[in-house]
């Protein structure tokens, strides 16, 4: 069981987000982490591979700076290599571009028999990319995966629906998107972080990939932000301190508006 | 030079269409000179009320029991090969829907821009609008001259109002050779019985969050939800520690309301979760802490301790 994880590394997203003036995109300047939405679906591989009996979790990335503090991060929790592509060209990339870029590094993984992602990023939430991916790469995919099981040959999975779940199978290889919450991403023991210093991180170029710089990156996502303005800020209104008694105001509050 | 004809993905919903396809019809006909839908599944079934929110024409995909977004992204492929390509194609941001524009985006290498909450027209192309950083700031972008304009909207992002439109023709397309993309199955349908409104189209909503300390107590946000005749809702901690699942979720990565009254109980304010409830009517927010950001845009903010603030309130209703 070969199993690729999309990893997206990003800017740590408890800091407060900025724009560059020039290219009026996210700054990702400052130090990437892994995307927690991401650890779900390393962990969701790691367990795949056990249940299987053995074979590989390989990450896939990209980073414009040749950042791969994030991807460590998943090897730490038990990937066994991974494979980032780095490269000025991928500046402004969107996920369609992005999808292109991780569509070759699955090939280049070879032989994989599932691809996981998160269901969006937490810093782009597009939520297109991976299924972007699963058609340039000519796979079924099932999206808001809270359970996934394989037999080697399908993929069975169930899938958040808006009025509960259903149960999806799809013929292997296939890509499989994970929620969040559904399996408790393991955290790396000391030993771990210190044996994913040595795990192999293949470092691509587009050119590496035979991708053509003009196809992703700022030039392949044509299209263009014309306007940032300020929202109207919403105003607080009156805050109270609980004395044992703030809940007769909020009655009185859902009373004057009819709620109650 | 105006927009030309713009098609909508209609999501199939409980026997018909989902208010988020009558929602984008609304959006779409005041942008384009004639609107026409794809839909599937029940969505068949809806041509009327598609019809009185401006729909002239309605394609259907037969999906069987295949997992629809291959199929329908196929067909919408094939009649644009058929019939010329609309200006735009609009789909709304919910489980299949985007699904469709993801599929469609790669098989005709067209950009696509999500998380749209408005369109305009400038210049015969549509312009999208997009909150960022909490909604704090809003971004607008368009596209460079590809065709047909993709655009995935945010449910919520325009009123559903009726055009007073007859139900159109519907005609049946179909998808070509899926190969291998096409074969993920349907094999059985669970629905969760839940007694109340559902969360995008309540008038209360009761949300928790991390402030509630364990898992367990999210049955008192439950009881609050239920005695307001309204839906809970979580922010993201709580869906990503796994406490609540993924449907309950308030925010940028889940659903955006606009109730009437929202109740945000032991959520600090998070950018990722205000950008999803700041179109509240009325915000009344409950934390321990006083510096939290939710206090910021909440109408009545009550600093104190949510496990002993929301009994007396459950308590106070009750013996209303």
């Amino acid at each position: 069981m070969h199993v690729a994880v999309c990893v997206k590394q990003i800017p740590d997203p408890a800091a407060p987000g900025e724009l560059d003036a020039s290219t009026k995109t996210l700054k990702r300047a400052g130090k990437l982490v892994m995307d927690d939405s991401d650890s779900y679906g390393v962990e969701m591989a790691l367990q795949l591979v056990t249940e299987a009996g053995g074979g590989s979790v390989t990450v896939i990335s990209m980073a414009p700076n040749q950042e791969v503090k994030g991807v460590k991060d998943a090897l730490a929790m038990g990937a066994d290599k991974a494979i980032v592509v780095t490269d000025d060209a991928l500046q402004g990339s969107d996920s369609l571009s992005t999808a292109k870029v991780l569509a070759a590094c699955v090939q280049r993984a070879g032989d994989v028999d599932l691809v996981l992602a998160a269901t969006e990023s937490t810093d782009g939430y597009t939520g297109t990319m991976p299924v972007q991916l699963a058609e340039l790469l000519g796979l079924p995919s099932v999206t808001f995966a809270k359970k996934v099981s394989t037999d080697g040959s399908k993929v069975t999975v169930d899938r958040q629906t808006e009025a509960g779940y259903d149960e999806i199978e799809a013929p292997l290889p296939a890509l499989v998107t994970v929620t969040a919450g559904v399996v408790e991403p393991r955290y790396p023991s000391f030993k771990a972080i210190m044996a994913a210093k040595n795990k192999p991180v293949e470092l691509l170029s587009l050119a590496d990939l035979g991708l053509d710089a003009g196809s992703v990156g700022w030039a392949g996502a044509r299209q263009e932000i014309t306007a940032i303005t300020e929202a109207e800020a919403r105003k607080a209104g009156e805050v109270v301190e609980d004395d044992g008694e703030a809940h007769t105001k909020i009655v009185s509050y859902l009373e004057n508006l009819k709620v109650v | 030079m105006p927009v030309g004809k713009i098609w909508v993905v209609a999501e199939p919903a409980e026997g018909g269409v989902a208010t988020a396809a009558l929602e984008l019809l609304t959006g779409a006909r005041g942008l384009g000179s004639a609107v026409e839908v794809v839909t599937w599944g029940s969505g068949a079934q809806a041509a009327e009320a598609l019809g009185a929110h401006g729909a002239t024409a309605v394609f259907t995909v037969d999906t069987g029991d295949l997992l629809p977004a291959v199929l329908v992204a196929s067909a919408i492929a094939a009649a644009i090969e058929a019939k010329g390509a609309p200006d735009a194609i609009l789909a709304a941001q919910t489980y299949e829907s985007r699904d469709i524009a993801g599929r469609l985006s790669a098989k005709l290498d067209l950009p696509v821009l999500t998380n749209v909450v408005g369109l305009a027209e400038d210049g015969g192309r549509l312009v999208s609008e997009h909150a960022i950083f909490g909604g704090a700031t809003m971004v607008n972008a368009a596209f460079n001259g590809t065709s047909p304009q993709l655009f995935v909207v945010r449910p919520k992002s325009f009123a559903a109002e009726s055009s007073g439109g007859s139900a159109p023709a519907t005609e049946a397309i179909t998808a070509g050779d899926t190969g291998a993309t096409g074969t993920a199955t349907v094999k059985a349908v669970h629905v969760e019985e839940r007694s109340g409104p559902k969360l995008d189209e309540a008038a209360v909503v009761v949300s928790g969050g991390r402030g509630l300390g364990e898992k367990e107590k999210f049955d008192m946000i439950e009881a609050l939800a239920k005695l307001l005749k309204g839906a809970p809702g979580a922010s993201r901690a709580i869906v990503d520690a796994g406490w609540v699942p993924y449907a309950y979720q308030v925010g940028q990565t889940g659903k955006t309301v606009k109730p009437t009254v929202y109740i945000a109980c032991g959520i600090s304010g998070a950018t990722q979760h205000m950008v999803g409830m700041k179109g509240a009517k009325h915000i009344i927010a409950i934390n321990k802490d006083s510096e939290a950001p939710i206090f910021g845009i909440a109408d009545l903010g009550v600093v104190g301790d949510v496990h002993k603030v929301v009994p007396k309130l459950i308590e106070a209703l009750k013996a209303k």
